[in-house]
This record gives C-alpha cells, structure tokens and sequence, in this order.
C-alpha cells in the first residue's frame, strides 16, 4: 500500500484547477502522524470540544455495533453489519457537513446517523423490524432512512444511490439552494455502472456532490484488486472523468474531516464534485452471515498500516492534553450503558418473535400513495386468511 | 380546436407542464437543444431554458437515477428514454428504486418521476426499436403504466402522469406519433387531422390513470387492447362484421377492472390484443382475471393476438405484427361456439 507522511501533502485551495488538485488522486492525505500529533496543510484546527465529540460518536457508533451483533448472535434479530475499523469515515465525513446537506449512504454508514444525533432506539427498532420501526416491517435490518435528518434511505442493492445523490444536487443547484448531497459508496461496488453514471453526470452538470469511495480493502470475499484497485487508486478515476479526487487516510478523523470540509467548499463554491477514496480497512465480517476466516487471515487488521481510527484520535486527544485513558474507559462504559438502556427501550415495542407487532396489513400500505383496487382486494384476502 | 398529431400531444402536454408547475424539469439524450429524435421535445429548450429541459449522456441508468434524485429534492422529473428498447440500463433503478422508495421508506421518501419512451414496431426498427416491454413493468409492484392510443389521450394521460405523485412509465406507440394505424401498411398513411381524437385542447386537462374507454360499444364481444392495437382491432371488426365491444384500457396499472368485467360480462366472449410477446405477456394477466371474475358468463374461450414469440424481425415486420387478419380469426372462432 503507498503510504505518505503525516502533513507531507499541499492542500491547494478550494477553487483550484483540475491540474492544480491531480497529485492529491495518487497521494495520501494524512494529519495525525504515529504520536498523535497533527500536522500539515491539511489540520483542520478543531476545538478539543468538537474532537471529543468526534471520539464519543465513534466509541458510540463501535459499542452499538458490538452489541447489535451479540444480539443477532442471540437471534433476536435476524441479520447485523458492523462498520468497525471504519467509524472515522462517516462520523467526521458528517461532521464536516452542514446539518441540511443531504447524505446518501451505503449500508455501512451507521456513524452518519450517530454523529447526527439520530436515537439509538430508532435504529434498533428498525433491526428489530418491530412497532416502532421507521420502516414498518419493510426492510432488512441495517437499511435505515430519516428524512428529517436529511439522510437518504439504504439499498441492498449496491451503488444505485451513487447517481442519484448526483440527482438531488443538481435539483438543489436548480433551485438556487445552497445545499449539496454527500454519497458513500464501497470500493467493491465501485464496479457497478451506477458509480460511472455517477461520476458522468457530476462532472457534466457539475452538481455540488461529494462522492465517497470507502476502501476497506475487502467486498465480500475480495479484495479491493477485483474492483480495479491494484493497478492505480481508486480516486485516480475522479480527474478521469474531470472531477477533483482526494485519497485520504479513512482511518484518520483529522484528514476526514478536512478533506471532506475541502469537498465541501470546493462545491459549495461552484467549482464542481470531489472524489474522495477513503483508504480504511473492515475489521468485522461482511456482515452476521459472513466469516472471513475463509478468505483472509485473522491478523490483517492489527497489521493494517492506518490503525484503529479511534485509537488515534484518542491519542491525539491525549497528546493535546485533553483526554486519559481513565476518561477513555469512562466513555466507554457510559456508552455501554447508553446502548443497553436503549435496547430495553426498544424491544419494549416488540421483536421479530415476539409481540407487540406490526398489523401484517399494513404490507399493502405505501406501495402506491392511494391504495388502487387490486391492493384493496388483497388485502381483504389476506385479512380473511388471518381471522381479522 | 387545434389539431394535433401525437407527437404535437406529448410536445404539449410538456409544454403546459413545465409552464404551470416550475417542479417539472425534462431530461434525456437529444431532447433539448435538438428537440428529441421524434420531435417530442421541439422547442421546450428554447422556451423554458437548459436548466429545466436538460440533455443528458447517454446513459439510461443515469438518467433514471438523476431523475429519482431530483424527484427527491421536491422536483417532478420527466425522463425521456429514447426508445423503449433502450430502457434495459436503467432496470435497476426502475424495479429496485424508483418503484420501491415510497414503500421501503415506509412513504417518508418519494420521487413523482415520469419515464416516456417510445414503443412498438411498425417503422421497421428491426429487433431493437420495435419492443412493446410494457409487460416486463406491469409486473413490477409500485409504478403505474400508462399507453395512450391517440393524440388526445396522449396530451390528458400525460398530464395526469406528470401531475401523479407515483411513478408512470408512459409508452408512446411510435407508428401513431403521426396517424392512426389500422395495421394495413400497404395503404397511404392517414394523418391524425382525419381523426376525431387528433382534436386536443391548447390549455391543460386531464384524463384520469385508471380509467379505460369504450371506443367502440358491442354486444357480440368484447376486445381488450391498448395502443396502436386500438385502431387495428376497429378495422378488424369492420372485416369481421361483428358486433364487438372494444376496451381501450389506456392505463395497465392500475387496471380499470371494473370496465373489463362489465363488458365480458355482458358480451360473454372476449379477444385479448396487443403488440407484445405472447407467454407471459400482460394478455396473460387480462384473460386469467377475465376467467376469474367472468367465468360463469363466458359463452367461449379467451383468445389472445399478440406479437409472436421471438424478436421483432427487421425484414418480416408485417408477418410478425399482429394485423386485423389475425384479429378476425380470432372473433371468428369466439363467434362460431355457441
């Protein structure tokens, strides 16, 4: 993997030309270095305040998923995908944004709603596909969607909200609002035509958009080389297609951040899309029905050249002098607490197995805006069937 | 009133569109500074500007993803694929997306999108500009379907379509985009001025999705069609002599089951008709309900005329349209059961 020094690498400004932002497609951006200590052009200088905050939704975001997948190991839901290794990617790619800017993510973004502040009970609710699930029954676990949050719904099929975050920043520009969509997408799916249509249709309108590419170096089973990636970076593909591409170190809260508040400005400003390739690594399995001591060894993650996200910035944060190790431990456990008083909550509203549970009629609800008559007809049927 | 031909329609029912309703963007590949490879599209660029009637790549994928993003962001996207042929890129987004957002958001998110696309053969298109794919979307939950058979359905339908907040694919059976076709390609073609339905109003109106037409009232039997097959089943039971009722269902979903059944029940026999594939094809789902709901009234079995089973063949167009010939054999053989 072609590493770069902490700090070693320009940040042009914002408005730069094409030409002027190549180099940044083949490097790495990168501010805190093995001490923790952040350096270069690109540290974007936040508060202490704000890098606590940062650690808390990522320590949050890695305790949630630790126990949603002990749960689903209980069975008491049915599916789980953990992003572990990989909570710097969307905690501080959400950070950067402003509250109405409008994300459009992949299944493994849960820190996008964490750092939004979004009720852990509404999530699991959802895994739970119980009472109060936001959507009543209808999806797996994990594809969560909140409109108010400003934050797109979750496809299981993969890629397809890539264009259509291009989409919605193109009517965002023709409304004249200052607002612009991020989207995250895996290096795996990067193969899919939609990341092409994507790209296309960035740098033809040059839509204020900000599109991820999250390289955790594995699909399901392969490695990042079967999307393409062993013969040049994914991010080199941006000024292919005319549009700025950044690799920043995805494991690296600081660079994130920054460079996603580049992306940001640079769109914002009228000067077109970013490609960001956040080199990261999944740490988990591909998801609960996934083991990966079949395809790759169990200590590639401790050998991964980027570390452990929130490592590092507890690092930093202690390096600065505002964080220890005994603070570290509190806020886990405080979190701990916070996840299992919120799963209490939840399946106060029923589980998969057990009540209360959704009327199974409402199955015919939202497939149009008003039920047509065959609808109307089936669901009769299905009411009869079930005694109602 | 001002006579139109089809094409004039949908250009019209654009044109009101986008003045009405400042949400209404158009977009595909040749439809704006060009005006559409038919014409569809003539002149909206020049009228309401790049930013609202918008060329795209050419990427049909693209186009449907874009128009689900904007139909997100409040906009009410008409996305023009340039034949139906072409629609396959953009599948995904249609069967897996568009259909399905307002459902799996439990209704949080929506987008009103409208895809257009030119169906059908009849203008030697050969296998991939000739395709009537309607019942590959008929069988998808969650997007209606809509195929006018006339200037003046065309310019009502479509507005209803763009005013939906569901999402319409709308198939324009291009050998009527200039007259009407009673599938006897060797005669003069007639222009839709001869036509009472090349008559369409200037001004905005709206015909409502869902709601079929008797075009012709029957008390022999009834023939379910839609599109270009409307004006080949007239000239068919001017051959056959038989007093048939014929059903234009205009919109395929949702079905206007009520006007179905009425008729079949009344006429007690009943001739499907359309230009698509036969197995599996959305004749399939019009006799079995008709079976369903009209069985006890039902003098003889269904029949279905449709395209045959293979490919759109460029240089046996016309042994391959289902014409008014294959029509009247099939009224006679419904007639002859007593």
């Amino acid at each position: 993997m072609r590493l770069a020094p902490a700090g070693s690498v320009p940040r042009p400004d914002t408005t730069a030309s094409l030409a002027e932002t190549e180099r940044l497609a083949s490097t790495l951006v990168r501010v805190l270095d093995e001490e923790g200590r952040a350096l270069g052009p690109w540290n974007p200088h936040l508060d202490a305040a704000d890098l606590q905050v940062g650690l808390r939704h990522m320590v949050l975001t890695r305790r949630f998923d630790d126990r949603m997948q002990r749960i689903q190991r209980q069975g008491r839901i049915s599916f789980y995908m953990k992003s572990t290794g990989e909570e710097a990617v969307s905690v501080a790619g959400a950070m950067a944004l402003r509250p109405d800017d409008m994300l459009f993510p992949s299944y493994r973004n849960q820190g996008l709603h964490i750092a939004r502040g979004r009720s852990l009970v509404d999530l699991m609710c959802q895994c739970l596909s119980n009472t109060r699930d936001m959507c009543k029954g209808r999806q797996m676990p994990v594809m969560y969607h909140w409109a108010s949050g400003n934050i797109f719904s979750i496809s299981g099929n993969l890629a397809t909200q890539f264009p259509q975050a291009v989409g919605w920043a193109m009517a965002a520009a023709l409304k004249g609002e200052d607002r612009l969509a991020s989207s995250w997408i895996g290096e795996g799916s990067s193969a899919e035509a939609d990341f092409h249509h994507g790209l296309t249709f960035a740098a033809v309108y040059q839509a204020p958009v900000i599109l991820n590419l999250v390289n955790n170096q594995w699909a399901i089973s392969t490695f990042q080389g079967f999307a393409g990636g062993e013969h040049g970076t994914f991010a080199a593909r941006g000024p292919g297609y005319g549009i700025a591409g950044i690799r920043v170190d995805g494991n690296d809260f600081l660079a994130v951040y920054a460079v996603t508040q580049w992306a940001a400005e640079r769109a914002r400003r009228g000067a077109g899309p970013t490609l960001i390739e956040h080199v990261t690594y999944r740490a988990g399995a591909h998801s609960t029905s996934d083991d990966p001591s079949r395809y790759r060894p169990q200590e590639e993650w401790q050998a991964f050249p980027l570390g452990d996200p929130i490592e590092r910035l507890e690092r930093h944060l202690i390096a600065l002098g505002e964080w220890s190790a005994e603070r570290q431990e509190r806020l886990q456990k405080e979190m701990d607490a916070h996840v299992a008083e919120c799963w209490k909550e939840s399946v106060r509203f029923g589980t998969l197995t057990e009540g209360p549970s959704l009327d199974p009629a409402t199955m015919f609800e939202d497939v149009f805006k008003e039920m047509p008559q065959h609808l109307v007809r089936q669901r009769r049927e299905l009411k009869t069937l079930l005694g109602g | 009133m001002p006579q139109m031909n089809m094409v004039q329609a949908v250009n019209s029912a654009l044109d009101v569109m986008l003045g009405r309703d400042p949400a209404v963007v158009i977009m595909g590949e040749d439809i704006g500074y060009f005006g559409g490879v038919f014409r569809c599209t003539d002149g909206l660029q020049r009228k309401y500007g790049e930013a609202r009637v918008i060329d795209t790549p050419i990427a049909e994928g693209g186009i449907v993803a874009a128009a689900i993003g904007m139909g997100v962001n409040g906009l009410r996207p008409v996305a023009e694929i340039q034949f139906a042929d072409y629609v396959y890129p953009a599948f995904d987004q249609i069967v897996s997306e568009l259909a399905r957002l307002r459902y799996r958001t439990a209704g949080e998110f929506s987008a009103a999108v409208t895809v257009r696309m030119p169906c059908g053969g009849g203008i030697r298109g050969g296998q991939t500009h000739s395709q009537s794919p309607e019942g590959i979307f008929t069988h998808v939950c969650g997007i209606k379907v809509v195929m006018p058979s006339n200037p003046y359905d065309a310019k009502g339908l479509l507005v209803s379509s763009i005013e939906d907040d569901d999402p319409v694919i709308f198939f324009e059976p291009k050998r009527l985009y200039n007259g009407p076709f009673d599938g006897d390609w060797h005669k003069p073609a007639v222009p839709w001025s001869t036509h009472p339905k090349g008559e369409v109003p200037a001004d905005h109106y709206r015909i409502a999705l869902s709601r079929a037409q008797i075009v012709r009232a029957g008390s022999d039997v009834t023939i379910l069609t839609y599109g270009t097959m409307v004006h080949v089943a007239e000239a068919a039971v001017r051959l056959a002599e038989v007093d048939a009722e014929i059903i234009d269902l205009r919109t395929l979903v949702p079905l206007d089951l009520d006007a179905v059944c009425t008729s079949v029940c009344k006429t007690g026999r009943c001739v499907v008709v359309h230009e698509a594939t036969r197995f599996s094809g959305f004749g399939a789902e019009l006799s079995a309900s008709v079976q369903e709901e009209c069985f006890w009234h039902l003098q003889a079995p269904i029949q279905r005329v449709t395209g045959w089973d293979t490919p759109y063949p460029h240089a046996f167009e016309w042994e391959y349209f289902p014409g008014p010939n294959r029509i009247v054999s099939a009224l006679k053989t419904v007639m002859e059961v007593v």
